[in-house]
């Protein structure tokens, strides 16, 4: 069951847990908007340990836009970049 | 390593050695027969000393994190590979096992 | 298993050097074993002895890796220039569209494809290692992997197209996609003017494996005879 849909507003968590982790540190307390759902996969930060990823993490794609990722980003506001990230890193912006 | 500062992008590229293909090779097969998970090599590479990644090159990197991820998970041991690099290093280097 | 790459973002410091990013590679005649050639003999002999291998398997997988190469991604895209109901599919779920114009997946990952217009055009990295669409793209290319292409297509993609001689409009945007889990990305590029009438085969000459990264275009219908 997934916590949001595609087209709502997610805020990536901060923060530098311990352990392997797939969340890009530059996209770390960036919002942007889900862009679809990819479907259910095992934990990565899990299985970087040996143990078995389960239960599964939904996975999105969430889209960013680049003037708001880099404060200094030289190109034109329309912009943007789409990344995967698993449900636990996301929160609901606002 | 997004976002960082760094040099053009050089457009290198070559053909690949028989021996990386058989590290990829090696990569596949372990894991698909579920003997590492590739996530744990990717971490067994961030344990790397931090110039491995400018020292090394991407193939040399993989190799030797999939040696400790099979050491790691016990299916070869530490002895084994000092005795088979013994082994390998007496050999006369066209037949040392790489045309093999 | 998720993934088919492995990854150093561990090494995170900033590090400025213009081009040593791509390692010097021997050229193929010399035969110098290093100690981490030697340890590629060593695992995959200790593997065969104990069981957990054959020669033949690591054979077949060489084999399917030679196999596997751009012309594999060329097709596809020759084939949604030509076939409208074909693009959609492909689009909608690229993984099952691939598999349709039989392109195997032996990898749990996915495949997702993103289509340049006038308006966007895409462009694909991996940020955290080297995450690539294998199955229709073959292995990456060094540059892919080296740090000045994953250190700035994400924060200067614009410059980076540049410097593979992409200039683009303003008014098109540029969409970044870090492929950080299980999906990968292969870009669908515009089909070139000047092709009306041309056959699947023809076409496919025009996409390069950069195009379907998404640094460059496909190629001009008058730059192939």
């Amino acid at each position: 069951m997934a916590r949001f849909a595609a087209g709502e507003q997610v805020i990536v968590r901060r923060g530098n847990p311990p352990g392997h982790l797939r969340t890009p540190w530059y996209i770390r307390g960036k919002h942007g908007v889900v862009e679809r759902l990819c479907g259910e996969f095992r934990n990565p930060e899990e299985l970087a340990y040996g143990r078995s990823g389960e239960p599964k993490r939904m996975l999105y794609r969430v889209r960013f836009e680049q003037k708001h990722v880099w404060p200094d980003y030289a190109g034109p506001a329309g912009d943007t970049i789409d990344i995967e990230l698993y449900e636990h890193w996301l929160d609901a912006a606002r | 390593m997004g976002g960082l500062p760094a040099g053009p992008v050089v457009p290198a590229e070559h053909d690949y050695q028989l021996w990386e293909k058989r590290v990829d090779a090696l990569m596949v097969l372990c894991s698909s027969k579920r003997m590492f998970t590739v996530d744990e090599l990717r971490k067994g590479i961030e344990a790397l000393p931090p110039d491995a990644y400018d020292r090394m090159s991407y193939y040399e990197r993989w190799i030797t994190s999939i040696c400790n991820a099979l050491i790691h998970r016990g299916i070869i041991s530490i002895e084994e590979v000092r005795g088979k690099l013994a082994d390998i290093e007496q050999r006369p280097p066209e037949t040392a096992g790489e045309k093999g | 298993m998720p993934h088919d790459e492995v990854h150093e973002h561990h090494h995170d410091h900033p590090h400025v050097h213009g081009g040593a990013d791509h390692h010097p590679h021997r050229p193929d005649a010399d035969d110098t074993l290093t100690y981490c050639r030697r340890l590629e003999i060593a695992v995959r002999e200790l593997l065969i002895e104990k069981g957990h291998l054959t020669a033949d398997e690591i054979r077949g997988a060489v084999e399917r890796m030679d196999a596997r190469g751009p012309h594999l991604g060329a097709r596809v895209v020759a084939k949604a220039w030509t076939d409208p109901a074909f693009k959609v599919r492909l689009l909608a779920d690229g993984t099952a569209a691939c598999q349709e114009a039989g392109i195997t997946f032996d990898q749990s990952t996915r495949l997702i494809v993103v289509e340049n217009t006038p308006d966007t055009h895409n462009m694909v990295v991996c940020t955290l290692c080297s995450c690539y669409p294998r199955m229709v793209l073959g292995i990456p290319p060094d540059w892919y992997k080296s740090r000045a292409y994953r250190s700035r297509a994400v924060r200067e993609p614009r410059a980076v197209l540049r410097e593979f001689g992409t200039e683009l409009p303003d008014d098109m945007a540029v969409r970044v996609h870090d492929s950080t889990a299980d999906m990968r990305y292969l870009v669908l590029p515009m089909r070139p003017a000047g092709t009306e009438g041309w056959s699947e085969e023809r076409l496919a000459a025009l996409v390069t494996r950069d195009a379907m990264i998404g640094v460059t275009q496909a190629k001009a219908p008058d730059s192939v005879t």
